[in-house]
């Protein structure tokens, strides 16, 4: 079995009604991963929107993802973001923390040291609004679920190529 | 055309017939009215009635097979759409350009699930290759011609257009077929230059060389053919053709080695198994060809050229990728061997090897030659193939599916493209009926012949009546075993002999179910009768259903069992035993 690996692909898109649908269904009805998936409108003039999708498969499967994507008509632009090189992904993640005591003092210490932000506050709970790396809301969420962790909420990725390339070359 | 503005309905025909359009195949309902109101009152666009919306769209495969043309169909909202999702998915596994027009209900009800109102777009997204919802009048004729342009470029495929019932009724303004490509889909179609020059290479060395080509060098147009012929001749490789594929290369040639795959013949299938290097053009290692994946050819070095890169690295990972559209592929591949200074290692122990093989005869089959004998069901095929050359004209064949399909492919042969169709990715019982009823439609003067079997012809036997309508002589061979033989094949072979629901029991006679239908029909019971029906088939100057009761023992061979590789095929009912051998892993595959 050929190592699996993760790859963070952003297209760019028509913004168009059931393009997003297009993409889903051609994950499900193939059977490949999502980890994670994010979609907004990024050019009005042009009426592009930007899908960024991270997912996980052998070499020759995320190959034959970034084909079958391609193939979509309303699909401009398909990069693999993993495979160009640096690019940076941040995620933001909404925290909810139910605790008292010690506990809740040292989840406040763990946000601080993470630089959450804290954005709401009562007596028995916060919630801690934090921007990173998959990586690092994973190990904040981790961290807090022995404290009293009760709800996370996620966006998913925002990804970009680092330096002067652009998904448009 | 100025002053009174247009409704949708005449600008969505005035599109198609700017798109060149002759034949609709198409059958009515309430969110249509509109355009058949529109077709009742002009004269360009020639409608075809069907007797049912799946059978539209095997006929506009037909229609587009045989003409390399787009086919295009017409149904109505709800049922109409649904109807026609067997034929777009067929459509799209065949690579068939297609573009169904489906009605809708108007759009300020859709959602309100309204009578006979479907998710049209939403049930055919995975069924098309892309498919549209028109919400606004001035998009109408835009997306028509997109449509188009889509259904026929690059690989192509089914495409729906939805139109609901307001922006059929409503005016609407026109736009010509835009001069520039589209916005975005632009497939590539010239291949690389670097990668044709890496083919050619490894071809020049190759000593145990082989041409595989597929649909995708009949879908690029009979230059293709032309050029894969010239390009075989010129080499002196040895060439197999898919099920898809057959007609790209005339079968009559020697180089030819007969179809390949899971009842290909003896000498494809190891020539596949024994190669060095392989020249796959427009075919996609589709599982019915390479068997268990692992031992697919294992020691070949693959070159693969196809018009759709997620083709490529799908199934089989290859060596040098080539895309690109197959005419422009064989052109650069032939142009660069001619350029290439180097000589081709010589190939003749290939060749020899390739002959002995090719002298196990694996398409022999048995027939008693008493009159009173039983047909063998190859047997009739070879000699519906014999009175047909006779007779020299033009002939189309088109199939059901089951045994008799794989018959008509070991034993019918084709010298040229575009004659030959068949279900190839879907296996669609019922598509043969329909499928020659529009390549009729296409080809009024020619000889087409629906080679059936009694199973699958009942999936679509309803479309006798519009053979009848529009005199549309088709010619019906039923190669009658009683059985759905492949199942029951399949239930001999590798589930104990337990024929579970594969016989055709209470079977309408044929002779005068064609009568109810206004065609001739014709029996044949024994050997005797066989060449006289036939012949009577071909003189008939209307449609026919002739019924040739065959061995209802006999199976397909030879047989690579699921799960198997090529060079562990079952040549004949002597080596049955050998699928009994076949494992779970083999059991669990389609
Ligand atoms: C619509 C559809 N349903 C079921 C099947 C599965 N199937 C494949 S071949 C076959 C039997 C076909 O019988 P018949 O038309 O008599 O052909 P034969 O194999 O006997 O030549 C069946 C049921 C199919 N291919 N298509
Ligand atoms: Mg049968």
């Amino acid at each position: 079995m050929p190592e699996q690996r993760t790859a963070t692909i952003s297209l760019l898109v028509d913004n168009e009604a059931g393009v997003l649908a297009r993409v889903i269904g051609l994950f499900a009805g193939r059977g490949y991963n999502i980890d994670s998936l994010t979609v907004a409108a990024v050019d009005d003039a042009r009426q592009q929107s930007r899908i960024n999708i991270v997912t996980s498969g052998t070499p020759m499967v995320i190959e034959q993802i970034k084909a079958q994507l391609d193939r979509l008509v309303p699909v401009h632009k398909v990069a693999d973001l993993t495979q160009l090189g640096a690019h940076v992904a941040r995620e933001m993640a909404l925290v909810k923390v139910v605790a008292s005591g010690e506990p809740r003092v040292e989840s406040l210490r763990i946000a601080d040291a993470f630089r959450a932000r804290t954005v709401d506050t009562t007596p028995g709970s916060f919630v801690f609004e934090l921007t990173g790396s998959i990586d690092k809301i994973d190990a904040f969420i981790a961290l807090m679920r022995p404290l009293g962790l009760a709800e996370v909420s996620r966006t998913g990725i925002a990804a970009l190529a680092r330096g002067q390339n652009t998904i448009q070359q | 055309m100025m002053g009174q503005p247009q409704s949708g309905a005449e600008i969505l025909l005035r599109a198609l017939e700017e798109q060149g359009v002759e034949v609709i195949f198409g059958y009515p309902g309430g969110a249509v009215l509109p355009i058949y109101d529109a077709l009742f009152q002009q004269n360009a666009l020639r409608h075809i009635l069907v007797r049912h919306e799946q059978a539209a769209v095997h006929a506009a495969e037909g229609y587009a097979r045989s003409t390399g043309r787009v086919g295009v169909v017409l149904v109505t909202s709800g049922p109409g759409a649904t109807n026609a999702v067997t034929g777009l998915v067929d459509a799209l596994m065949d690579s068939v350009p297609v573009v169904c027009l489906t009605g809708q209900v108007p759009t300020h009800l859709i959602g309100n699930d309204a009578f006979q109102e479907a998710d049209t777009t939403g049930i055919t997204r995975p069924a098309t290759k892309h498919n549209y919802l028109v919400k606004r009048a001035e998009d109408l004729a835009r997306v028509i011609h997109e449509a188009f342009h889509v259904a026929r470029s690059g690989r192509p495929g089914p495409v729906v257009v939805d139109l609901p019932k307001d922006i059929l009724i409503g005016p609407a303004p026109y736009r010509s077929k835009p001069e520039s490509a589209h916005r975005t889909y632009r497939p590539r179609t010239v291949p690389d230059a670097g990668a044709i020059c890496a083919a050619v290479t490894a071809l020049k060395r190759a000593r145990r060389p082989i041409v595989y080509a597929g649909g995708g060098v009949i879908n690029a147009g009979p230059e293709a053919s032309r050029r894969l012929t010239h390009f075989v001749r010129r080499t002196g490789f040895p060439c197999t053709n898919t099920l898809m594929g057959l007609g790209s290369f005339p079968a009559s040639d020697p180089h030819f080695l007969g179809m390949l795959g899971m009842h290909g013949t003896y000498e494809a299938n190891l020539a596949m198994h024994g190669s060095d290097v392989m020249l796959n053009i427009g075919a996609r290692f589709d599982d019915r060809v390479t068997g268990r994946l692992a031992a697919f050819s294992p020691g070949s070095l693959k070159i693969h050229a196809d018009i759709d890169p997620s083709n490529i690295n799908k199934n089989v990972a290859v060596d040098i990728p080539i895309v690109g559209d197959a005419a422009q592929v064989l052109a650069a591949l032939i142009e660069a061997w001619e350029a290439d200074p180097e000589p081709a290692e010589a190939i003749d122990d290939w060749w020899q090897q390739i002959e002995t093989w090719r002298g196990k005869d694996s398409l022999r089959f048995t027939q008693r030659k008493n009159p009173d004998a039983l047909i063998k069901p190859q047997y009739a095929v070879r000699r519906l193939y014999e009175l047909c050359r006779e007779s020299g004209r033009d002939v189309f064949i088109s199939t059901e599916v089951g045994q008799h399909q794989m018959w008509a492919a070991q034993h019918f042969r084709f010298e040229r493209p575009n004659r030959w169709m068949t279900s190839g990715g879907l296996g669609t019982m019922g598509y043969g009926l329909p499928a020659a009823m529009g390549v009729q439609v296409a080809h009024p003067d020619a000889l087409v012949i629906d080679i059936a079997g009694e199973a699958s012809i009942l999936m679509n036997i309803q479309e006798m009546g519009t053979l009848a309508q529009y005199r549309l002589p088709v010619k019906v061979f039923i190669l009658n075993n009683q059985y759905m033989g492949m199942v029951r094949q399949w239930q001999e072979l590798l589930h104990g002999s337990r024929y579970s629901e594969s016989y055709s029991a209470a079977l309408p006679d044929f002779v005068k179910l064609a009568e109810s239908f206004h065609a001739k029909g014709l029996r044949a019971s024994c050997l005797g009768e066989l060449d006289d029906v036939i012949r009577e088939m071909l003189d008939t100057p209307g449609a026919v259903i002739a019924d040739i009761a065959v061995d209802p023992a006999e199976n397909c061979y030879p047989m690579i069992p699921s799960g198997a590789a090529h060079n562990e095929m079952i040549l004949g009912p002597e080596q049955a035993e050998r699928a009994a051998s076949v494992t779970d892993e083999g059991l669990m595959l389609v």
